[in-house]
């Protein structure tokens, strides 16, 4: 790969590159699926090639090809060259990365068991099992279950001097009970919505997941939700499932720290944010309770945004985000942190795969869990009177992240310290920054989950990434809840 | 860019290669390049050449999928392997019909270049970075003229989709795409303009910028109105966005997994009288593949008309599984109408080139006509982050974005801090009073369509945000 990437790197500087990185991807994925006791989805793939970003004439470029003989990858470089002194035809500001020395390393992600060793039999068999036991509850009209697997090596080589390899495994799994009666579709997941639980592990994930032994109250669930009381419109303190928060923290926080929507460079697709830098280290984000880190070191644990180096060989870094409540951090790269007067890039530039520029992207950004022991239950006992929200049905924010709106899939009504009866059809809606302030509990570490989300959508042309959010339950107090549904009798 | 003989001689590897009762290709890519801006400045620029060969093997009633980016002669015999090896320990599925043959594919009106309806432009697929860049820069040149901050792309590719199957299948499809997005921003406000076509001439990145700019300046220190239900005006973005969402509901398999917001009520007037959806993919304002994922030709369709559910998309297999059920008979016409997702499929078909029916003649209004004949309503450029609330009442939320403005006596009378909706569509589409011309129409949250602006009366905004 050394031999490949000394192509592209030598064809920039011969072509007038000022500087110059190669990242050669070699990526092998697995997905298969059942729907109602049928095959859904079964394929494997894979895909190999390299992209190059240079800068030329104070211009980015950036050009990918799957074609990695010696003309082919030259080739890619001169044009990736010819692209980056196109873009400073246009230029309002000047280009500066911020300095990082060159890295040698070789990393892998924790992996006991190699999914791919795994039988396809044995997946199958249990994507099966699981399908026909959702089934089996009476009410259910549609099972989906599914699994994936991907194993991502990238070599990454730079002008500097950089010689990074890597090599990502991730699992995940999940499956969907949902039941359709009268004018009611009704829906409930395990072990989250829209795919499951995915790490950057290896199949003792899925093992630990204990996927068959939820089935069948899932399942029960979904149908129960139909003869369950509509949830009420009105302020009430809520207390959110950790599956739920990860999701709350990747849309409110997670997407308004990164600082290139921060500085307008995604203004026409993904938005900007409201976290202005006049912002920083002056916000109050939250309450004294909430901290928040970007963590990307494996000491945070083996999160979709885990690693040693990002994709521009920045290693990898916690960031204190929001610091008892106070707004401390933005997500950077080399091209962004001096906006902040950072003199060293955060290390969240993350590219989809070998074509597709990386851009700046959570790694695991995570809330900590209460120092003190405090399990959800005794969280539900501390609490007279409320609403506990499991598992996320929809979620909307708008274009700088201000005003939010989730559903869940089921609720919980809380009375005297007491789980009462189920709600169907909860949701709740509020302004970020009011929402973390309100936040007054939040469980310990034995509540607390390191989720996968491994489909967040940025940029453009648009590129799908897998990230980390660590949460534990927790409680915020007089919330909106309700408003989705106001209206439309 | 890799042609037809090329696609044809892997096929032929493959087929050597594949001990497969049945083997199919599917293979896609081509060159694609797009020009990103932000600040007045080109931030990101970049370039691809890609071809994607997926292998679709069955041994009687097992099937499964395995593809590659590489084209060797190891690759292409190992993607047969994982093909064969995930397709033969698979569960069989009784429901898995033999792949399609010449005849039962039919012939797709629209086959390359040459066919009919032209959708490959030589002018986009020689467009160079230094074009983009010009086309930029004239955009850019709009917001510095307007005191504005410019961000957006120019993009252009040329594609390529083909299929060849064991039964002689072959199908082939060339095309080329540009097109253009355009922000204008101010320190309170934004404008927003988007268009893509085949044809890089039909795109008038100028324009675009000049009517973004407008939206922007117009809609400067927004006020703060509150929450309740308006009149809106929608244009055809705001339109293709929002309606996009209940098409993925007009499957047969949907109906049968009963998770399509049609069951129990396909034949009722669902809609207004004024609703007619056709999905089209010959239409000459649509692009896209006139062949399906097992190749079948894309029939025709009229889903909706004058309020009524009529149609709904099928594969080859969701239809003979309609056929088989006690739904058959009250869904309308069931066959396969070669709208299938390529096999195994967890959505199974859905319409992906919608058109709207326009108003009859004389009825049709523009947005300006539209404005003037309200009283009391709310202009909406564009709507974002649209997700489903309720599947069966089709409730979905999201937000206005990038010029939303107070209408009066038949003015625009300001901007105003941006809504968050959550609206049935149901709703929605009964409460249509006047539409437009549709138009080829793109946005952000739904695929392309040929969409109207629309005036919805009763739109039921739920909260404010902060800008």
């Amino acid at each position: 790969m050394k031999d490949i990437a000394s192509w592209a790197l030598e064809t920039a500087k011969l072509r007038g590159a000022t500087h110059a990185e190669a990242r050669i991807v070699d990526e092998r994925s697995r997905a298969l699926a059942t729907k109602n006791g049928r095959i859904a989805g079964a394929s494997d793939s894979e895909s190999l090639g390299i992209g190059i970003r240079v800068i030329a004439n104070g211009g980015f470029g950036f050009a990918a090809t799957d074609d990695l003989s010696r003309e082919g990858v030259e080739r890619c470089a001169a044009r990736a060259g010819e692209i980056a002194r196109a873009s400073s035809t246009v230029k309002s500001q000047e280009l500066y990365l911020v300095p990082e020395p060159p890295a040698i390393a070789d990393w892998a992600s924790p992996c006991k068991i190699d999914p791919f060793s795994v039988p396809i039999e044995k997946n199958l068999d249990l994507l099966f099992a699981i399908d026909a036991a959702l089934l089996a509850v009476k009410g259910v009209t549609l099972a989906e279950t599914n699994m994936n697997f991907r194993r991502y090596e990238q070599w990454f080589y730079s002008s500097e001097g950089s010689e990074i390899h890597q090599t990502t495994v991730t699992s995940g799994a999940g499956y969907a009970a949902y039941s359709f009666q009268g004018t009611e579709i009704q829906k409930r997941s395990y072990p989250n919505s829209y795919g499951g639980q995915f790490q950057a592990r290896g199949y003792e994930l899925i093992e630990e997941l204990r996927l068959l032994e939820h089935a069948t109250e899932i399942a029960e669930q979904s149908v129960a939700l139909h003869s369950a009381a509509q949830c009420p419109e009105g302020k009430f303190n809520v207390i959110l499932d950790s599956s739920q928060l990860a999701l709350q923290i990747h849309e409110s926080i997670g997407h308004p720290i990164e600082l290139d929507r921060v500085l307008g460079m995604e203004a026409n697709f993904a938005g900007t944010s409201f976290l202005t830098l006049d912002q920083l280290r002056t916000l109050k984000y939250g309450s004294e309770m909430v901290n928040v880190v970007a963590d990307a070191t494996p000491a945070h644990g083996p999160g979709l945004g885990t690693f040693a180096y990002d994709d521009e060989g920045v290693a990898a870094q916690r960031t204190p985000i929001i610091t008892n409540g106070l707004f401390t951090g933005y997500l950077t790269s080399r091209d962004t942190a001096a906006a902040i007067g950072a003199a060293r890039s955060g290390g969240c530039l993350r590219a989809e795969g070998w074509n597709r520029l990386p851009i700046v992207r959570m790694t695991n950004v995570s809330i900590l869990p209460s120092e003190s022991p405090l399990t959800l239950e005794q969280l539900i006992a501390s609490t007279d009177h409320g609403i506990l929200m499991e598992t996320n049905r929809s979620w909307s924010i708008d274009d700088k992240r201000f005003n939010f709106q989730f559903g869940c899939e089921i609720g919980w009504e809380i009375r005297d310290g007491k789980r009462g009866r189920m709600l169907k059809n909860p949701s709740y809606s509020g302004i970020t920054t009011e929402f973390w302030n309100s936040m007054d509990a939040i469980c310990s570490r034995d509540e607390w989950t390191l989720w996968g989300t491994p489909n967040c959508g940025k940029g453009q042309p648009q590129q799908v990434m897998g990230t980390g959010h660590g949460a534990a339950p927790a409680r915020f107090r007089n919330v909106m809840v309700g408003t989705a549904y106001k209206g439309n009798e | 860019m890799l042609g037809r003989d090329q696609a044809n001689d892997i096929f032929d590897k493959l087929r050597r290669l594949s001990q497969a009762d049945e083997i199919e290709l599917l293979i896609s890519g081509g060159r694609s390049a797009l020009t990103r801006f932000a600040n007045n400045t080109i931030h990101q620029n970049v370039a691809e050449e890609e071809y994607h060969i997926s292998v679709r093997s069955a041994f009687g009633n097992r099937t499964a999928r395995a593809s590659t980016n590489k084209h060797d002669d190891d690759s292409l015999r190992r993607v047969v392997q994982s093909s064969n090896a995930l397709a033969r320990v698979q569960y069989p599925d009784p429901d898995l019909l033999p792949m399609p043959t010449k005849e039962e594919v039919g012939a797709a009106a629209v086959d390359c270049a040459d066919g009919p309806v032209n959708r490959y432009f030589e002018a986009t697929a020689r467009l160079t970075p230094q074009d983009r860049a010009e086309g930029v820069a004239s955009m850019v040149n709009v917001a510095k003229r307007h005191n504005l901050t410019a961000a957006g792309i120019f993009s252009s590719a040329e594609i390529v989709e083909g299929i060849f199957n064991s039964k002689g299948v072959a199908g082939w499809y060339e095309q080329t795409l540009a097109e253009v997005s355009v922000s204008m921003l101010d320190s309170s406000s934004s404008g927003w303009q988007k268009a893509n076509s085949p044809d890089r001439a039909r795109l008038d990145p100028v324009r675009m910028a000049e009517v973004a700019a407008a939206k922007a300046i117009e809609s400067k220190n927004p006020r703060d109105l509150p929450p309740g239900k308006y009149t809106v005006i929608l244009e055809p973005a705001a339109v293709l966005d929002i309606v996009g969402f209940m098409f993925w509901d007009f499957g047969g398999s949907a109906l049968l997994e009963q998770r399509s917001f049609l069951n129990d009520r396909i034949g009722t007037r669902l809609f207004g009288e004024n609703i007619t959806v056709w999905d089209d993919v010959y239409h000459p304002l649509q692009a896209g593949v006139p062949f399906d994922g097992e190749g079948m030709s894309r029939q025709r369709l009229k889903l909706i008309e004058n309020g009524v559910v009529r149609a709904v998309t099928y594969s080859r297999s969701s239809a003979k599984r309609m056929q088989a059920s006690e739904m058959a008979g009250k869904v309308g016409p069931v066959r396969p109408t070669g709208h299938g997702f390529a096999l195994p499929s967890e959505i199974g078909e859905a319409p992906l080139n919608i058109v709207f029916a326009g108003p009859p003649e004389g009825e049709s209004r523009s947005v300006e006509q539209m404005i003037a004949s309200t009283e009391r309503g709310i202009l909406v450029t564009r709507l974002w982050y649209i997700r489903e609330v309720e599947p069966y009442e089709k409730i979905l939320t999201g937000m206005t974005r990038d010029g939303t403005f107070l209408l009066e006596n038949g003015n625009v009378v300001c901007g105003i801090r941006n809504f968050r909706f959550n609206e049935s569509l149901l709703h929605m589409l009964q409460n249509v009073e006047v539409m437009g011309t549709p138009v080829r129409s793109c946005g952000e949250e739904s695929f392309d369509m040929v969409a109207p602006p629309m005036k919805v009366r009763d739109f039921n905004f739920t909260e404010t945000t902060k800008f």
